[in-house]
């Protein structure tokens, strides 16, 4: 019913207002990415080299530190671990003899430069400082997709490929593999088992990560790991 | 899926911006993403009506210009196209690590009313 004067009419379309466009430019990540420049500049001050250690779930994340805690002076050493839920693999760390803290991301599938701040700070509670560590690293949530997008302030970026998971995964989930500094292909002792194909593989990390390393871990056999010991001492 | 807290980034850029420029509507919302970028236009949109929802971006139409990954093939002194993000040059075959686009992740306009 027409509002003015009840006059019966079917009320006219409300005129279509004027719009106008308003520029913006704007990153969607700009606060992740402003507070991983501030971690980016506290690691540096410190002298500390930080590994965002990225994969699918259960691709040897976990292990690969365990078998590093054997390695490396765990005093130097410290491992933020981002998980949906659970503080297992903090508790598998702590047990390798590593200081770790766990952060549990509930709804996220990643983990976000404040998580990283949250986890500092939990290891400053443990007495640990950045200035007393030669490397941190921050195990991701295990996802292939998703942490790609998230800068968490390191130095180096490494994304596993475990070789139970098949050689084309890079082919697949290329976001993620062009962002790596380094790229290992773990459980490497399982290769000849699942019957992996390590020139495929090497091939298909070539196509969508060129500029990367690439070595070949294991967790169970010690393969590896003094080249990643290397890598990672830059 | 991030696509959801990236939306939430979305709004809340959004409603700031509109709030600035006192407007009383936000009746479309341009982004560009990269093909690299690792994200799925189409969660995009779902996420979209969700986090929209109560809000004067209520009902804006969502535009998504997405951005082709594009290389510089350093033999060839040319770029490339590649979607997928695969950095073999088609002309001569070498890999190309300069990505001259494809991570973009950006709100680029609103239109207000
Ligand atoms: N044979 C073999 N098994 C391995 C190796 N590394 C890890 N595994 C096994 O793979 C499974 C998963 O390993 P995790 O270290 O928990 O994997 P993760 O990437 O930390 O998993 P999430 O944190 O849940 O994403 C475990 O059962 C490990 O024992 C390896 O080098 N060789
Ligand atoms: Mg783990
Ligand atoms: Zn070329």
């Amino acid at each position: 019913m027409c509002r003015d004067c009840s006059c019966g009419q079917p009320a006219p379309e409300p005129l279509p207002q004027p719009t106008r466009q308003l520029p913006l430019h704007t990153a969607l990540l700009q606060r992740n990415d402003a507070q991983a420049a501030g971690l980016r500049q506290r690691f540096e001050a410190a002298g500390v080299t930080v590994v965002n250690l990225l994969s699918s779930p259960g691709s040897g994340k976990t292990a690969l530190l365990e078998a590093l805690a054997q390695r490396l002076d765990p005093t130097g050493l410290a491992v933020i671990v981002g998980d949906l839920a659970t503080d297992n693999d903090a508790r598998r760390l702590q047990a390798a003899g590593l200081t770790a803290v766990q952060i549990t991301t509930g709804q996220a599938c990643h983990l976000e430069a404040p998580m990283v701040a949250e986890g500092l700070h939990l290891l400053h509670h443990q007495g640990i400082s950045l200035e007393q560590l030669e490397l941190l690293v921050i195990e991701n949530v295990g996802n292939l997709v998703c942490p790609g997008a998230y800068d968490l302030g390191e130095s180096l970026r490494v994304v596993l490929l475990s070789t139970t998971e098949g050689e084309d995964k890079p082919l697949k989930y290329a976001p993620i593999f062009h962002g790596a500094d380094l790229v290992l292909i773990t459980k490497i002792d399982l290769a000849e088992a699942v019957g992996f194909d390590r020139a495929a593989a090497h091939a298909a990390i070539a196509r969508v990560a060129p500029h990367a390393r690439v070595l070949e871990t294991s967790a169970r056999s010690g393969a590896g790991l003094d080249a990643l010991i290397n890598a990672l001492a830059r | 899926m991030h696509e959801l807290s990236l939306m939430e980034a979305v709004r809340d850029q959004a409603l700031a911006a509109a709030r600035a420029e006192g407007a009383s509507r936000i009746t479309a919302i341009s982004l560009r993403i990269g093909s690299l970028a690792g994200v799925e236009p189409e969660a995009l949109r779902f996420a979209h009506t969700v986090v929209m929802a109560g809000t004067i971006a209520a009902g804006a139409e969502l535009r998504i210009e997405v951005v082709i990954a594009r290389f510089f093939c350093e033999s060839c002194q040319q770029g490339f196209d590649s979607e997928q993000g695969d950095c073999l040059c088609f002309r001569c075959g070498s890999f190309s690590s300069r990505l001259l686009q494809g991570r973009e992740l950006e709100l680029t306009s609103l239109e207000l009313s």
